[in-house]
């Protein structure tokens, strides 16, 4: 039942590997991968780690995916042609990860480790299970735990800051013309925002008038301050 | 199952995911490459925890899976980042960095 149930866990993780790769759209791409992950925790219960494979679960298919179906949805998973790139390597590239896997191979066989050829050892009834986690994280591995999240919250603001908006990077002088050319037109004199009635501001009509005393001054006293 | 079995299995995601990592130009799929990785390395480290008998092997799959989730949320805001800036996403093209 168990070798059953094996190979197919790993036949869909396989497809959902191959799948991520060779799928052209990035869209398609993240759903293999949600099919991978998934298997992947059948393979985890299967291997008697309950709560990794609930994890796994939770937080890849979960939580992590919808982050990625996000940002393609944002960015739009355009189509595009497999290999586009260099052309070194892209023949290179499969001949590397062939030549890698078959290196594996021939590792795990000639593997002098008993255990590899075996079921494993002989398991206590908690094995796996929330309790035997979370006691080894909160006593021989409470460094990990605690770097863990010290990490995990340095990555939560470097991606906001990374992603933020930025003066320089952006269209942002776009937005104040466009307020300028059309939001403002529609509206009265003396009705405007914070920025104009604390004077950081001012409002457009008054602007433009200003401009064309300027301009009209300027027209008037050049002749004068020329020559 | 045997143990070897999954090691297989373990191996073969990884050079699928090494494949992509090289081949693909998109950046989006480069991490999602990346993930197949990552996991390959966390189902080896399952396994092995199996066969020992011993947590800690699952310990380890968790905090990778920790630094894969960081990895990713850094990896991406850097994507939205280039998005912003209107470059192609395309590592092909994105190489103003090499030297």
């Amino acid at each position: 039942m168990s070798a059953v149930l094996f190979f197919i866990a790993a036949i869909f993780a396989l497809t959902g590997a191959i799948g991520v790769v060779m799928l052209r759209n990035p869209f398609y791409s993240v759903l293999a991968l949600v099919v991978h992950l998934i298997s992947l925790a059948a393979l985890f219960l299967l291997l008697e780690a309950q709560f990794v494979a609930a994890a796994q679960v939770v937080v890849y298919a979960g939580a992590v995916m919808v982050l990625y179906v996000f940002v393609v949805a944002y960015i739009g998973g355009a189509d595009q042609p497999l290999g586009s790139g260099a052309g070194a390597l892209k023949v290179l590239g499969p001949i590397f990860a062939l030549a890698v896997a078959i290196e594996l191979c021939i590792a795990m066989l000639g593997s002098a480790l008993e255990g590899i050829s075996s079921k494993g050892a002989h398991l206590h009834t908690t094995f796996g299970t929330p309790r035997d986690i979370g006691r080894l994280f909160l006593t021989s591995y409470l460094l990990p735990f605690e770097l863990a999240s010290l990490l995990l919250m340095v990555a939560a603001v470097g991606a906001v800051v990374l992603a933020r908006r930025r003066r320089g990077l952006e269209a942002e002088e776009d937005e104040y013309e466009y307020e300028r050319g059309i939001v403002a037109q529609h509206r009265p004199l003396y009705t405007g925002t914070n920025a104009e009635t604390t004077g950081v501001r001012r409002h457009v009509a008054l602007e433009a008038e200003a401009e064309a005393e300027r301009e009209h001054a300027g027209s008037t006293s050049r002749p004068e301050g020329g020559w | 199952m045997d143990i070897g079995w999954y090691l297989v299995v373990s191996a073969l995601i990884f050079c699928i995911g090494a494949a992509g990592v090289l081949t693909r130009p998109n950046p989006l799929v480069i991490l999602l490459c990346l993930e197949l990785m990552l996991n390959a390395a966390n189902l080896a480290l399952v396994a092995f925890s199996r066969m020992w008998g011993t947590a800690a092997g699952q310990v380890f799959a968790l905090i990778v899976m920790i630094v894969a989730a960081c990895e990713v949320t850094v990896g991406l805001g850097l994507i939205v980042a280039i998005y912003r800036r209107q470059l192609a996403i395309n590592v092909d093209d994105l190489n103003e960095l090499r030297g």
